[in-house]
């Protein structure tokens, strides 16, 4: 399967290419073509996996060359797929989450009259996100990256005939771009110091051009990391994911939590060979890992919209997985481990999100919502399996992955002094903030008080909570099922570790400042109190169903810690500013230097046309005229 | 006899050739001014020739004599299609190429 692994690609492409073109023919059962694409894209991947995991570790890195792709003198580019164990975790995470979503898709955008497509969009993303993580060079991974880019503009923006959702498709679009200027500079870095883009010449031979290097290196680590933070939404262009909760909520739950969002982790993942010859770049990635955590948990803690606290979570969790990557080798798998289980567990809460929206009739507001427990029982259990999960409760999935990651970050691998004990308490700190907004979240959906009622005269909201159909509830069962159990299964004999070693390396056990055990006590303790501090605000008190005042600090997470306002000041209204005086200086000097000439040469034209009247002799007499000067002038410079 | 007579004479012929041409109204009769003034020039060249015996200035001569012939072809025609549209060869009304 190995060999056949470009149908992975090619499947959802050619689909999404037959719906887009198929048009209204297709309305009938485009749904299940884009369906058919994933599930068939997810089979050719098991097929990958299972001849994958048959070789022996050291041969489990293949590349595949599918066709020359730019030829020119003496540049020779082809273009090929990498089947590794990092791209293949990928290729599982992206089919299999995807297709689910592609099923719940079907229930969920039932009454929406361009569900084809929807479907033929999120086909696009599924392939796009496959060339980005199985492509064997830089050149073809920026193709894949500007294929989600757009997809995600697509989807973001699919309800454009409100102008707020065109809004946020076009701001997430515009960030990203930003973002790619990162890209492009680390592309061109790497050819100049590597003179190629192909992973098997730049990857292993960055060991030994890093001694004369330093500066480049950390250049590339740099600009890598911009090109992440953009499309991870990592401090400081974090701000487009909140509005990218415009799009339908299947999108968000597969791009902006599962999978697309994850690109700038593997990115960073994907470059640890250039990450360790760059530690000042790889602390830097630390660094914006710590404060998007921070960021992205204190953000969600403030949020009534269910959808944007999801959003800030994700950010938040994100946030743990560059952390994890910017710890060097020791973190790279955990990085990896921990977007996995994430992939799981948030998808399946946004998938329930859903649920409780097409509940709610399309409501997203929290405080409109409570008590839905008694009425949307499979929803109830799934989400609170994923909220389990994300609290790091063991055994669920997210303890396995989230508690590796507060382990190495206390460790003193990737650094002496200040940086175990920094990054430790951040990472610490973070699970505990985490805790206290999911169970705000959980509680405040589904338990409390009903702040919703069923009848009319009421002056409560009035709503009719139902359970969804089962092609909605099911995928929710499966991915419940996963945040549960993949941790569990996977970290059994670091079994995921040693998976992922052919690329991140293998790395000797590690001693954290303080001991294991401790740790995990003092992460549940957190938690626990996490978890009782939301239990005594929105569980057993009643909550107002409009926000209090708040305090400096809720105002300031409600409106994103006035990251907008910042980026409006700062780089916005300056831009602006910079464009029109330009175009003043344009309009006055340039144009005005070019319509003065003409008008000067125009004036003498019309001085000059005076001297044509028309008579012969005139124009005789001049003719003599001019031959006399010649004259002249001929017999002065003779003598 | 002195050559430089000649080139008086052609001096003359071409100064009352370019009056006539600058001066009068009538087409034709400008035509026979600019005629004058070829012919001086022709004068000129044939001088030149027996001043340097040498044949070159007689040849251009005859050119002078050819093109003159084709150029009163055209002239005259024009002035004729000229006269049949506006009854007039005075120089002064045709002036339309003016500005």
């Amino acid at each position: 399967m190995i060999n056949a692994s470009w149908l992975l690609i090619a499947i959802p492409l050619v689909s999404s290419a037959i719906l887009l073109l198929a048009g209204k023919r297709s309305n009938s059962w485009g749904h299940w073509l884009g369906v058919l694409a994933s599930t068939a894209s997810f089979v050719v991947g098991v097929g990958a996996l299972f001849e994958l995991l048959g070789k022996d570790a050291s041969e489990r890195v293949v590349d595949v060359h599918l066709f020359d792709w730019i030829n020119a003198g003496s540049l020779h580019v082809g273009a090929g797929l990498r089947i590794d164990p990092l791209s293949l975790t990928f290729v599982m995470l992206v089919t299999f989450v995807g297709t689910l979503i592609h099923v719940y898709s079907v229930a969920y955008m039932e009454h929406d009259t361009d569900r084809r497509r929807f479907f033929a969009y999120l086909n696009l993303f599924v392939a796009s996100m496959l060339i980005l993580v199985l492509a064997n060079s830089y050149l073809l991974l920026f193709v894949g990256w500007e294929g989600v880019g757009l997809a995600s503009y697509l989807l973001i923006g699919f309800w454009n005939h409100n102008p707020n959702y065109a809004t946020a498709a076009k701001k997430a679009f515009v960030m990203n771009r930003v973002a790619d200027v990162g890209m492009i500079v680390a592309l061109g870095s790497i050819f100049a110091t590597f003179g190629s883009l192909e992973f098997a010449q730049v990857l292993p031979n960055a060991e030994g051009l890093a001694a004369g290097n330093q500066g480049m290196m950390n250049l590339i680590g740099i600009m890598l990391l911009v090109a992440a933070c953009g499309k991870s939404a990592q401090f400081p262009l974090q701000a487009w994911l909140g509005d990218a909760m415009a799009g339908p909520t299947p999108v968000s739950a597969l791009i902006h939590a599962a999978t697309m969002v994850t690109a700038g982790v593997y990115l960073i993942v994907r470059s640890g060979a250039i990450f360790t010859q760059a530690p000042n770049a790889l602390l830097v990635v630390a660094i914006i890992g710590a404060i998007t955590l921070l960021f992205g948990a204190i953000v969600g803690c403030a949020k009534d919209d269910i959808k944007k606290t999801l959003a800030a979570s994700t950010m938040s969790q994100i946030g743990y997985m560059m952390l994890a990557a910017g710890l060097g080798p020791i973190g790279y798998a955990f990085a990896i481990f921990h977007l996995l289980t994430h992939g799981f567990f948030k998808a399946g809460m946004f998938l329930g999100a859903g649920s409780v929206m097409h509940g709610m009739s399309d409501d997203v507001n929290m405080r409109n919502f409570g008590a839905l427990s008694k009425f949307m029982k499979i929803t109830w259990i799934t989400f609170g399996l994923g909220w389990l999960a994300i609290l790091g409760v063991p055994p669920f999935s997210g303890f396995w992955s989230k508690d590796k990651i507060i382990e190495s970050a206390f460790a003193t691998n990737h650094g002496e002094g200040w940086q175990p004990w920094v990054f430790g308490l951040v990472a610490l700190i973070g699970a505990g903030i985490t805790a206290f907004y999911m169970s705000r979240l959980f509680f405040m959906t589904f338990h409390g008080k009903a702040r919703w009622s069923s009848e009319e005269s009421s002056e409560l909201v009035h709503r009719h909570p139902h359970e969804s159909p089962a092609l909605m509830t099911w995928p929710m069962i499966i991915l419940a099922v996963g945040s549960a159990f993949l941790g569990l299964v996977l970290s059994l004999g670091d079994r995921f570790v040693t998976w992922l070693e052919p690329v991140t390396g293998h790395v000797d056990e590690h001693e954290p400042v303080i001991a294991v055990p401790v740790l995990m006590i003092v992460t549940l303790v957190l938690v626990v109190l996490g978890v009782f501090l939301a239990w005594r605000q929105y569980g057993a008190a009643t909550v107002p169903t409009t926000p209090p005042h708040g305090s400096v600090l809720t105002r300031a997470a409600r409106a994103d810690l006035y990251q907008d306002s910042v980026n409006e000041a700062v780089f916005m209204r300056p831009g602006q500013y910079a464009t029109r005086t330009l175009v003043f200086g344009d309009k006055k000097l340039v144009d005005g230097a070019f319509t003065g000439l003409a008008a000067l040469i125009g004036t003498i034209g019309i001085g000059l046309k005076k001297l044509h009247n028309g008579y012969i002799r005139t124009y005789a007499a001049m003719m003599l005229a001019g031959l006399i000067i010649v004259l002249i002038v001929a017999y002065v410079i003779w003598n | 006899m002195d050559y430089a007579n000649y080139l008086y004479l052609a001096v003359i012929l071409f100064t009352i050739g370019g009056a006539t041409v600058l001066l009068r109204r009538n087409a034709i009769i400008v035509f026979m001014g600019i005629e004058l003034m070829l012919n001086a020039a022709n004068l000129a060249f044939v001088t030149f020739s027996r001043i340097h015996g040498d044949l070159t200035g007689q040849v251009v001569a005859f050119f002078v004599m050819t093109v003159a012939a084709a150029e009163v072809v055209v002239g005259l025609a024009i002035i004729v299609s000229i006269y049949r549209s506006r009854r007039s060869v005075s120089v002064d009304d045709i002036n339309l190429l003016k500005n």
